[in-house]
């Protein structure tokens, strides 16, 4: 009889965990990519290590990246962006939590791509914005990915860009991002 | 018996409330593994003053450097404070791998070239892996092509000279950097009084003032005593700007020579009297 109920406890305790997990979906290597197009130069950098996690129960997305893990062609480039605009040692991530609402074929994770507003708060060089963004996660196979692009102001962020370099550097922003998620446990 | 299935039963319930309520961001953070957080723009410039510093260039990376010194500022205002004559080193400098840079260099002061390697053997970095400080190895070979008035016969071997640092640097804060360079040169032909190797201790500092300018200083401290008493320690303070790929010395020094073998041999400048060389690096990576 002991055991019994033990066992019971046990495998209803392991089960809620189990149901809580099929809802959570996580990347850690995620692919975020900025472009930058200006005047004088277009300017591309790559994040392949950035996490992500959507929770499909209750429409939750974040994103967490090290400034540190962009890639730029030039190395003195990426120098540069950390040391002088992004400050990467007193801002060593940028993260993105936000919120959508979940259409019934998501939740049940039926093949699909679903188009979702998300709204949410980004931050960026210590600062925080609410944005709004159109993306898409895609279920193939029971297989979750998502997709988004939005635009980032540079001086929203209070990242300065010195005169010099003006036409270098483009106002805004071009981010686009590529997680292929797994089943959290 | 029941009060222990009961306590169970609320212990379960409150973890699965504590999970529930989990932050995402928080999950990520958790879930974000330690890197190697290598210090960045320990310095700006392969250059603190006259010396090298542990930076090197990235794998194909050029860099030109234009160098001059004027001459001494006490010299008045027949010699307009010394900007009337100048001498000039320019330096091409490439980067074969992200931690091995070739440089070749020519000097207009004794017509002086110059070439080098560097490699950096450590790079100061937290995180995953710990490293208090960076540490670059230069060995350079200067060949002077001037006759020299001083030796009766002056062949090829007599003209060439070696220089050989440990660069030794650490990143404070994000303000200051300090650089240590044990330096060994060797003079394959000196004067009587002169000695051919000369052990010396580099110093020197970057002092960042805002996110563009720093005030840099260096200083060669000779080891070796030498009866000839007419060379000084080579001191230097300079202002560096910094404009994406320009990096942008003004520099005041007590010494000519913008070689190795020059300035920290063969400096004959005193700094508190006035012996002071304007000048200037201007380096421009392609």
């Amino acid at each position: 009889m002991k055991t019994l109920k033990l066992t019971l406890t046990l495998a209803l305790l392991l089960s809620a965990v189990a149901l809580q997990a099929q809802d959570r979906y996580l990347t850690r290597t995620g692919h975020i990519k900025f472009f930058s197009a200006a005047p004088l130069e277009d300017i591309e950098a790559n994040n392949n290590k950035v996490l992500s996690i959507v929770d499909l129960s209750k429409g939750q997305v974040a994103v967490d990246l090290l400034i540190k893990a962009f890639e730029f062609e030039k190395k003195l480039m990426q120098e540069h962006f950390n040391e002088n605009y992004l400050e990467s040692d007193k801002y060593p991530k940028s993260t993105f939590k936000g919120t959508f609402s979940v259409p019934e074929g998501l939740k049940s994770m039926t093949d699909g791509v679903y188009e979702l507003d998300v709204k949410g708060q980004l931050n960026i060089h210590g600062v925080t914005k609410d944005i709004e963004t159109k993306s898409s996660l895609t279920v193939k196979g029971g297989k979750l990915s998502g997709e988004l692009k939005f635009f980032v102001a540079v001086k929203d962020y209070k990242i300065k860009i010195p005169n010099v370099v003006v036409k270098n550097i483009a106002e805004q922003v071009e981010v686009t991002a590529n997680f292929e998620y797994e089943p959290y446990k | 018996m029941r009060k222990i299935y009961i306590l169970l039963a609320v212990i379960t319930l409150a973890s699965i409330n504590v999970k529930a309520q989990e932050d995402l961001l928080d999950i990520l953070n958790s879930e974000q593994t330690e890197e190697v957080n290598t210090t960045l723009a320990i310095f700006k410039g392969a250059r603190l003053i006259s010396g090298h510093t542990i930076v090197t260039r990235k794998t194909g990376e050029l860099e030109f450097v234009i160098s001059h010194r004027f001459g001494r500022i006490n010299s008045g205002i027949d010699e307009f404070f010394g900007l009337d004559g100048a001498n000039v080193r320019f330096s091409f400098e490439y980067g074969i791998t992200d931690n091995l840079t070739a440089g070749i260099g020519r000097n207009s002061f004794e017509k002086v070239y110059d070439g080098f390697l560097k490699y950096s053997l450590l790079k100061q970095s937290t995180g995953k892996k710990n490293m208090p400080v960076s540490l670059t190895a230069f060995s350079s070979m200067a060949i002077r092509t001037l006759k020299d008035p001083d030796f009766i016969e002056d062949d090829f071997n007599s003209k060439v000279s070696y220089t050989h640092q440990v660069l030794i640097a650490r990143k404070f804060n994000d303000k200051f950097s300090f650089q240590l360079a044990p330096t060994y040169v060797h003079r394959n032909k000196v004067l009587e009084n002169q000695e051919n190797d000369i052990i010396a201790l580099g110093i020197g500092g970057r002092m960042k003032l805002n996110t563009r300018v720093s005030l840099n200083a260096e200083y060669y401290y000779r080891l070796t005593e030498e009866l000839d008493a007419s060379y000084k320690d080579s001191l230097g303070v300079g202002v560096e700007i910094e404009t994406g790929g320009h990096v942008f010395h003004l520099n005041f020094t007590n010494s000519r020579s913008m070689v190795e073998r020059g300035f920290i041999t063969e400096t004959d400048g005193n700094f508190f009297k006035g012996d002071i060389h304007f000048g200037f690096n201007i380096s421009r990576v392609f």
